[in-house]
This record gives C-alpha cells, structure tokens and sequence, in this order.
C-alpha cells in the first residue's frame, strides 16, 4: 500500500530543503496554474488519464524509488501511486487530501520575541503564498489576516494557553476568504477592519483607523495602525511593539502589491507610490517586514520564515527603486499578472454579500495568490 | 443529440468518472457517440484534456440541474 504523505509532512520536507520527487497527474492547465514548489523538490506533470493503460511509458522519467504522486483531491494519485507500487517501485506515496489540502494547510513559524516577554507568529500557507500573523501575549491573542480555515488558530492558542481576543484584516482580501468573522464567531474576539474597504460589508467590524491603538495581553504589546493605501484605498499596516511592521499587500520582500483588484488600478498609483516612497520612508529601517503573501519560494527564508529588515528592502526591492513616477505608473499599471482565481466572488464573500458552502469557498481559493505586481 | 451509449458515472469522484469512460469507448466504435453524466466538477476539465489526448472528439457538453453532461465521439 502506497503511503499517504500529510500536507504537514510536506511543507516539513519543503522547508528543511529535504529533496522530494513529485509525479503530478492533474491535467496540464492545472498544473501549470500552480504547483508544489521548493528548491529541493522536482516535479513532473503527466495526467492520469493518460496512465489508464498503464504507468510503463514514464518510468524513465522517475526515480527508482521515493516517488511522491499528487493530484486535485487525492483519489486519482491513490490509483497512480498503486500503479507505481505493482511495478516493483519501493517509497512511493500520495498527497494526502490531494492539492487541496496542500492549498489549506498552515505551517507556524515563530517570527520572534516582543520586549515584554510576549511571542510573535507566522502562519506560512505555503500551497497558497499567504502569511498570517498571531501575536501572544499574557494569555491573550491577536490574529492578523487570518486565512479561512480557522482551526490552526484555534487550536496553536489553546496549545500557547491564550485566548483570542482581538482579530484584524489589514484589507479587504481578494484572494482568500477571511477568516476574521468566523474567528469572532468562535471567540467573541474584537474584528477590526479599515472602513474604506468595508463600504459595503454586511456586518458589524472594530474601525482600523490610522492611528489605532490595539492592545494584546495586559501588557503594552500593542498594534498601531498606519493607513498605507495602494492595494485597496484602506490598506493599513500595523506596527507591533515598535520592531515589526505588518505591511499587509502593500509591500512584499520581492515585489510590491498590485492595485487593480479592488477598482482602478490608475486611481490607486498615486497612493501605493505615497505609500511606498513616503509613508514608509518614514518609518524606521530597522522594522522587520512581515507582508501577507510570498509568491517565489526565494522568499521562505532557511527556517520557513518570511521577513526583510525595511531598509534592507530599500535597498534591493526593485518596487522600491523606481525613481520616474511616470514609470513606477507604468509598471503597477501594465502588464500585470493574472487576476487570482475567483477574486470577485471572494471579494463578495469577504464583504458578506455571498455565503457559499464550504466547498465552493475552497474551490473559489485555488491557485496562487496574485497579489503582487509581477 | 442521439447517442449510440450512455454511461451514468454520477456521484463518482475522480479518476472513476474518466476510468469509466475509456472502458465504455474501448467497447464502441469509431464514430460513435457516447454519452456521459457525472457530477464530479473535475471532470469537466480533464474529460475534454482526456478527449483530446485520446483523439476522440468532445462534441457537446452542458450542465442541467448540476449534472454535467458530455457527448464524445470515438476517434
């Protein structure tokens, strides 16, 4: 029997730069969406439909051994990885709960310490590019654009022996489904969100104002906000215990946020431009960055953390080193990637004016994510 | 559109409705046309990728009452 490898296991193996060999047999539209990435793995894309007769055609392009089969949900790769096994082949396996479990799960990794003995987390999505944030502190929690499934969160602050009490999205996301109401539901948590985004939301939210004071714990780790407009007209950073700063989809350490999947991206320019060459030139350079999304692997640091001090990002960003407006204009304005899968529809989830069933959410959420300008 | 077989594959998930298929075209002919109903959303995507690596032909597909019906012709 063929084992099943748990997306978990996965992103392990991912981060410690373990070396895995990846038969994907989803169709080739799907794989060249989005795939399992990592620099110590190698993958190759042969659907299973094309394996029905039998698996004798690909087995020069495998290893002899270790050969781990995924595809969209999981039965598809079951079949493949047997078919592998009957061959003789020893170590093979299969994704556990297919792409999309790959595309849920959420790997926590400590960014840091804060000054009054409180704790700062990255929860990294690794199958997706999005990054969440909790901060603990004296029995009490912060999470920070909490990703739809919110057991993960749950379950890391019941294991941390504090409890949720406040919730902020830095905007309102166009990507992946919030999981900031359901958080509220689940732990009467305080939900803040910037109000120019939630013109239109169904539900009541805390006002994330330039200049909001939100405190963690009885001690003085606090969240300030900073409005930073750009990738919507509400996009607010937070500054956490004056050493970290939440740049939401403002800033990424390779790139920088793209404005065009709430309205107009001309509109926008000039407040991502503000934002970048003003605002945050403000701030200190020793704040680490900490943005809400990666898109390369090249940005998952060794411990699977992703961080840059700010000045550091001065230096080597390229979105940060456009002197010519008119050209810094051009290039958050031309040639930008494809919108993220269903960005509509999640957009209208997030403001509460659609509720589908769960199913249709993780559907709607599959792929990467996006959000950057190139 | 008349078909020649249907193969009823609803509420199977993936690989079945695909595995069925191929079985149910290798007893056709050429030219004939089979009839397919499955409500496994992937298989809208990879029956049509199948179709066209197996060189038979998806003549129509549609989708009532969230059934989601496809007619192949076998190449």
């Amino acid at each position: 029997m063929p084992k099943a490898m748990s997306a978990q296991e996965i992103a392990r193996k991912v981060i410690d730069k373990e070396e895995l060999f990846i038969l994907d047999v989803r169709n080739q539209k799907e794989f060249a969406d989005w795939k399992i990435e990592g620099d110590s793995v190698e993958v190759i894309n042969v659907p299973y439909f094309d394996l029905l007769d039998g698996v004798e055609s690909i087995m020069d392009k495998l290893p002899n051994e270790n050969v781990l089969v995924v595809c969209a949900k999981e039965g598809s790769s079951m079949m493949v990885a047997d078919m592998l096994e009957e061959t003789g082949m020893t170590g093979v396996s299969y994704l556990k709960g297919g792409m999309k479990a790959w595309s849920e799960y959420l790997e926590p990794v400590k960014v840091g310490d804060t000054s009054d003995g409180g704790e700062l987390y990255q929860f990294v999505r690794l199958g997706k590019g999005c990054l969440s944030y909790m901060v603990i502190s004296d029995g009490e929690a912060m999470v920070i654009d909490s990703n739809r499934m919110i057991q993960p969160y749950l379950d890391f602050a019941k294991e941390k022996n504090a409890k949720i009490v406040q919730v902020a999205d830095t905007h309102l996301h166009a990507d992946h489904i919030s999981g900031g109401r359901a958080l509220r539901e689940e732990t009467g948590a305080q939900y803040w969100l910037p109000p120019k985004d939630a013109t239109e939301v169904h539900f009541d939210y805390n006002a994330l104002e330039d200049g909001t004071e939100i405190t963690v714990g009885t001690t003085k780790v606090g969240a300030q906000a900073v409005y930073s407009p750009g990738h919507t007209i509400g996009s607010t950073s937070f500054i956490i215990d004056s050493k970290y700063l939440l740049t939401g989809d403002i800033l990424f350490v390779e790139s920088i946020g793209r404005p065009d999947l709430a309205g107009l991206a001309e509109d926008w320019v000039g407040d991502l431009r503000d934002t970048l060459y003003s605002r945050y030139k403000e701030l200190s350079e020793d704040l680490e960055v900490l943005p809400a999304h990666f898109a390369n692997m090249s940005e998952v640091q060794n411990d699977g953390k992703v961080s840059a001090p700010l000045g550091e990002l001065y230096k080597v960003n390229n979105g940060l080193n456009v002197e010519d407006e008119g050209e810094f204009r051009k290039m958050v304005t031309e040639n930008l990637p494809p919108q993220p899968n269903a960005y509509q529809e999640i957009r209208q989830v997030n403001m509460g004016k659609l509720t589908p069933e769960e199913e249709e959410k993780r559907e709607m959420e599959i792929g990467p994510n996006r959000c950057a300008v190139s | 559109m008349e078909a020649n077989k249907v193969l009823d594959a609803k509420g199977l998930a993936c690989p079945m409705p695909i595995v069925k298929t191929k079985k149910a075209m290798d007893e056709l002919n050429s030219g004939d046309i089979l009839e397919i109903h499955a409500t496994d959303k992937g298989a809208k995507a990879d029956l049509a990728a199948w179709t066209d690596s197996s060189g038979h032909e998806l003549v129509e597909q549609k989708e009532e009452d969230e059934v989601l019906k496809f007619w192949i012709k076998k190449g």
